[in-house]
C-alpha cells in the first residue's frame, strides 16, 4: 500500500537524519574542544547596541583554530543535511496518514524536533554568532527523537474525531513553533548560568574551558531573552487558537481541563520571566531560572499530561 | 541599559521613600496601594496564580470531572474533606483563586492607569535634548565636513523625519525619538486582559451550559427540566432559552479495527433531526465533533456516546413492569459499560438489577467480565438483580446509575448472588418466582452539550487585542538618536550622531549607521578626518 510505503520512508529518513545529527553533534563537541583556549578580554561595559560576542580572528590562532573551524562548518553542513532527512520524513509521514503529520506524540516529537532545528538554521543564516549552540542543540533534537523512535512510536493512522479540524494546522503548528523556539533559549538560558557562574570567579582562577569559545554571560543572556520573547507570543498564539477550537468542538473555550490548565501554567511562567527580566533584583540569574522553571512546566505538559493525566486531550497514541 | 520593556510599575514608584516615618492611615493606604502595584507584588502575584493552579489539574475538579471527584472521594474518605476545605476540587471558582487574581487585577489596574498618564504625557511631550557628551553613549559616530551647521541640522531633520521619529530641533542638535508604540503596546495588551476578564464574567452571568444524553429514536426540548446537568448565570431569565427540540434519529460510529491503534475512534456521526421554533419545519442535520449544530444562537455540540442496552421486566405477577432502553455509562475505551434498572412498578416487591455492558465481551480470567473493543461484536449484558425497596420514594435525589441497596436484598442462587450472561433475546429468571429480565437488544446514546454564551465574542476580541499588544511591546524597540553639529571654526563642522535603545536591541547600531550614511551624502566627510 503507497501509504504504508511512505510511512516506512519516513521512518528511514529519520533514522538516516538521526545518525546525520549524531554526527554533527560530535563535530560541534569537537570544535568546541579543540579549538585554542583564549582567555577572551572582559568586556568593560556592555553596551546595548555593541556587539558582544567578539571572538579573536581565527587566523591568529594558526592550526588549531583552523582546524576547529573546518570541524564547525562540516557540522553545519550535516546539521543542513540531517534538516533535509528530517524535513523529508515528516512530510513522508503526512503523505502516508493523508494529514498534518502532528496528531499524536510521535508525530508532534518529531515535526517539534524538526522545528527546533530549522530556528538553528535560520539562526546560523542570519550570521548570528550562535555556532557555539550546535552542540546544545543537537542534544535536545537527538533525546527528542531517541524518545520518538522508542517510546512514542505510533502507526500512521487517521485521527480520532475531535481532532479532525482545520484548528490542528493552526493550533498545533504554532505550539510546535513555539516550543521549538523556547527550546532554543532554554538552551541559551543553561548556557547563560554556566557562563555567568564561570564570569563570577575571578579571571586567574578559571581553569580551561570550552567555555571559553561561548559569548560573555551578557550576550547569552540578552539572546535567550530574544528567543523568548520571540516564542511568548506565538505561545500565547496557539493558547488562544487553542481556546477557539475547544469552543467550537466542545461548546467553552476555556473548562480547565489539564492540558488547558498546564498550557495556561507555561505561559504565566514565561510572563513571569519576561516581567521579572524588567524588574530590579530579579534581572540576570533570578529571571533564568524563572525561564527554565518555564521550560520544565512545557515538558511536564507535553510528557506528563498528555500521558498520565486523564482530560479532553488525550491523543498521545502511547500505551 | 534601562529596561523599562515590561515593567508595570510607574517611575516613580521605583525608588522606595526614604527613612521611617509615621504614617497616618491615609498614609498607609497610600503606601498599600503603592506596595500593591509595585512590580515586585505583580510578580508574587502571577506566582502564587501560576502554583494555584497546579493543584487543580492534579485533583479532580468538579466541573470538569464529577465522576472522578466522586471516585477521588470515596478512595481517600481522611484527605477529601480537607480537600475540600480548600477547595480543592473546585481551585477555579475557590475563594483563595479568585483573591489572588482579583488581587492582580487590581494591581494590573493600579499601574495600568499612571502609566497611560505618564505614555499620554510622553507620547507629546518633545523628544529629551541631546546630552552634552554624546560619544560617550552607546552607539556613537562622529566626522568632521565642510557642510556649514545649518544644513547639517536641516538634513539631520529631514532623515530622522523621514525614518519617522518624533523630532525636535533646539539650536544646532536635533532629537529624535522613535517606538512609542512599545508603551502603547504594552499598555493595550494589560487592559485587554482586563476586558477578558470582563468578558470572562459576562459569560459567565449571562451565559448558559447544559448536557443532556439522548438515547437513538428520543429526543429533547431545550428547556431547564429536560438537562441532566444545567449550569446558568444567575442573569439569565427562564424565558432565555431558545425553544428548540431535536430528535436523535441515529448513531453512527467507526473504529480503528487493527494495528496499535485498534480500537481509536474514527467517525462519529449523530444524525438528528431538529426543529428551531415550535411548529417549524424539521430539519436534518449530521452531527459531529468539531461540527456543532447552531440554533438562534445557541449551540449544540456532541460530547459522548455510549450504549443503552434495552430490557423487558416482568414482575412476580407476570405483568410487564418495564420496558425498555437504559443509559449504561461507559467505563474504558472499550466501552465496558455499567448501569443498573429500577424497577419500582414492580409487584410484590420493587426490583432492581445491577449490571455490565459488553459491546465485544470476553471473560478475562483475571478482570472477569469485560469489553475488548469498543463496537458490537459480541453484545452481552450481565446481571445480578436486587429485591426490596428502591429507596425511590424517600425525596432524596439519586443517581439514575446507582443502585441504593441499603434497604435491598441481593437475589442468591445456590449460595450465591445471581449473576447471568445474557445475549440478545435471552431471558434471566430471578428464583421463586419474583419475575424475569429479557435482554432485547441495544441502542446508542449521546450526550449533547447546549451552550450559550454572550462573552465569547468579547473574550476573543479581547485576547486578539492583548496578542497585537502584547507583538508590540516586545517586537518594537523604542529608541532615541540624536545629532549635533558644531561649529569648529574655518568652515568645518563636527557632526555627532549618537542613539540610545532604551530596551535590548542589537539593531539600533545599524540604524544609526545607515542615518550616518544618508547624512554624510550632505554633509560629506572631510577626506582627512580620521574616523573615530
Amino acid at each position: 500500500m503507497a501509504s504504508e510505503t511512505a510511512a516506512q520512508l519516513s521512518n528511514n529518513l529519520l533514522y538516516c537524519a538521526m545518525v546525520a545529527y549524531a554526527i554533527a553533534m560530535f563535530c560541534y563537541a569537537a570544535e568546541l574542544a579543540f579549538a585554542p583556549r583564549v582567555r577572551r578580554a572582559e568586556p568593560a561595559l556592555v553596551g546595548s547596541g555593541a556587539p558582544a560576542s567578539e571572538l579573536p580572528p581565527a587566523a591568529d590562532q594558526g592550526d588549531g583554530a583552523e582546524r576547529s573551524d573546518r570541524l564547525g562548518r562540516v557540522a553545519v553542513s550535516l546539521t543542513t543535511l540531517a534538516f533535509g532527512l528530517h524535513l523529508g520524513a515528516v512530510i513522508a509521514r503526512g503523505v502516508s496518514a493523508g494529514r498534518a503529520p502532528w496528531g499524536n506524540m510521535y508525530e508532534f516529537s518529531v515535526t517539534g524536533s524538526m522545528v527546533v532545528t530549522a530556528v538553528f538554521l535560520v539562526l546560523l543564516a542570519r550570521k548570528a554568532e550562535v555556532r557555539y549552540l550546535g552542540l546544545f542543540v543537537m542534544l535536545p533534537v537527538l533525546l527528542t527523537l531517541g524518545l520518538a523512535v522508542t517510546v512514542l512510536y505510533t502507526k500512521s493512522e487517521q485521527l480520532v474525531p475531535a481532532l479532525k479540524s482545520v484548528w490542528l494546522l493552526i493550533h498545533v503548528t504554532a505550539a510546535i513553533i513555539a516550543s521549538g523556539i523556547f527550546t532554543i533559549g532554554f538552551a541559551q538560558t543553561i548556557c547563560y548560568l554556566v557562563q555567568d557562574r564561570r564570569e563570577r570567579r575571578p579571571v586567574e582562577q578559571r581553569g580551561p574551558s570550552f567555555m571559553d569559545r561561548l559569548p560573555p554571560a551578557a550576550a547569552l543572556d540578552r539572546a535567550a531573552y530574544r528567543m523568548h520573547a520571540f516564542a511568548f507570543p506565538i505561545w500565547t498564539f496557539a493558547v488562544i487558537a487553542g481556546a477557539i477550537w475547544a469552543e467550537n468542538a466542545w461548546g467553552r473555550y476555556w473548562g480547565w481541563d489539564p492540558k488547558e490548565t498546564w498550557a495556561f501554567i507555561t505561559w504565566m511562567v514565561y510572563a513571569c520571566y519576561l516581567h521579572a527580566r524588567a524588574t530590579a533584583g530579579w534581572r540576570g540569574r533570578k529571571a533564568a531560572y524563572v525561564a527554565l522553571f518555564g521550560y520544565s512546566t512545557f515538558l511536564f505538559n507535553y510528557l506528563v499530561v498528555n500521558i498520565w493525566l486523564v482530560g479532553f486531550h488525550s491523543y498521545a497514541g502511547v500505551g | 541599559m534601562v529596561d523599562t520593556a515590561l515593567s508595570t510599575a510607574p517611575e516613580a514608584d521605583r525608588e522606595p521613600p526614604g527613612g521611617p516615618v509615621a504614617l497616618g492611615p491615609l498614609g498607609f493606604l497610600r503606601w498599600m496601594w503603592r506596595q500593591l502595584t509595585s512590580m515586585r507584588t505583580a510578580l508574587i502575584l502571577l506566582f502564587l496564580l501560576t502554583l494555584g493552579a497546579v493543584p487543580g489539574s492534579l485533583v479532580p475538579q468538579q466541573g470538569v470531572n464529577p465522576l472522578r471527584v466522586a471516585q477521588f472521594k470515596a478512595q481517600h474518605p481522611a484527605l477529601a474533606p480537607w480537600y475540600e476545605r480548600f477547595s480543592l476540587f473546585d481551585v477555579f471558582s475557590a475563594p483563595w483563586f479568585a483573591a489572588i487574581y482579583l488581587l492582580l487585577f487590581i494591581s494590573l489596574a493600579g499601574c495600568v492607569l499612571p502609566r497611560s498618564r505618564a505614555h499620554w504625557a510622553a507620547s507629546r511631550a518633545r523628544p529629551p535634548a541631546a546630552p552634552r557628551n554624546l560619544s560617550r553613549l552607546p552607539v556613537a559616530r562622529t566626522w568632521t565636513t565642510t557642510a556649514p551647521v545649518p544644513v547639517v541640522v536641516e538634513a539631520a531633520r529631514t532623515a530622522l523625519r523621514a525614518r519617522r521619529f518624533r523630532v525636535d530641533v533646539a539650536g544646532t542638535a536635533v532629537a529624535g525619538e522613535k517606538g512609542y508604540l512599545r508603551e502603547t503596546g504594552n499598555l493595550v495588551f494589560h487592559v485587554a486582559l482586563l476586558l477578558l476578564l470582563v468578558a470572562v464574567a459576562v459569560g459567565n452571568l449571562w451565559g448558559y451550559k447544559g448536557s443532556v444524553l439522548v438515547t437513538q429514536g428520543s429526543g429533547f426540548s431545550n428547556t431547564v427540566s429536560a438537562y441532566d446537568t444545567f449550569r446558568q448565570g444567575v442573569a439569565v431569565g427562564p424565558g432565555s432559552l431558545s425553544p428548540f427540540s431535536l430528535r436523535l434519529d441515529s448513531f453512527s460510529v467507526r473504529y480503528q479495527q487493527d494495528g496499535d491503534q485498534r480500537g481509536a475512534p474514527r467517525d462519529f456521526h449523530a444524525h438528528v433531526m431538529f426543529t428551531s421554533t415550535p411548529g417549524a419545519t424539521p430539519r436534518r442535520y449530521d452531527l459531529r465533533v468539531n461540527h456543532p449544530l447552531v440554533v438562534g444562537g445557541t449551540r449544540i455540540f456532541l460530547l459522548g456516546n455510549g450504549y443503552a442496552p434495552e430490557f423487558t421486566v416482568r414482575d412476580g405477577t407476570g405483568a410487564v413492569a418495564f420496558s425498555g432502553p437504559v443509559p449504561f455509562l461507559p467505563r474504558d475505551s472499550n466501552n465496558t459499560s455499567t448501569g443498573v434498572v429500577k424497577v419500582p412498578s414492580a409487584r410484590p416487591t420493587q426490583l432492581g438489577f445491577e449490571g455490565l455492558f459488553l459491546p465485544s465481551a470476553v471473560l478475562d480470567p483475571v478482570r472477569g467480565p469485560i469489553s475488548v473493543f469498543p463496537d458490537e461484536r459480541l453484545p452481552r449484558a450481565v446481571l445480578t438483580a436486587w429485591t426490596g425497596n428502591l429507596g425511590l420514594d424517600a425525596g432524596a435525589p439519586q443517581s439514575v446509575y446507582r443502585l441504593d441497596t441499603t434497604r435491598m436484598a441481593q437475589v442468591q442462587m445456590g449460595g450465591r448472588p445471581l449473576a447471568q450472561s445474557l445475549a440478545p433475546g435471552q431471558t434471566m429468571t430471578l428464583p421463586g418466582g419474583q419475575g424475569t429480565i429479557r435482554f432485547d437488544g441495544v441502542r446508542r446514546w449521546a450526550t449533547l452539550q447546549v451552550s450559550r454564551d454572550p462573552g465569547k465574542g468579547p473574550a476573543l476580541v479581547s485576547a486578539a487585542l492583548a496578542l497585537v499588544g502584547l507583538m508590540l511591546s516586545l517586537f518594537v524597540s523604542r529608541r532615541r538618536v540624536w545629532v549635533r553639529a558644531s561649529d569648529l571654526g574655518g568652515g568645518r563642522t563636527l557632526v555627532e550622531v549618537a542613539g540610545l535603545a532604551r530596551t535590548d536591541s542589537d539593531r539600533l547600531g545599524d540604524e544609526v549607521d545607515d542615518l550616518t550614511a544618508g547624512l554624510r551624502a550632505v554633509a560629506v566627510q572631510e577626506p582627512f578626518d580620521e574616523e573615530d
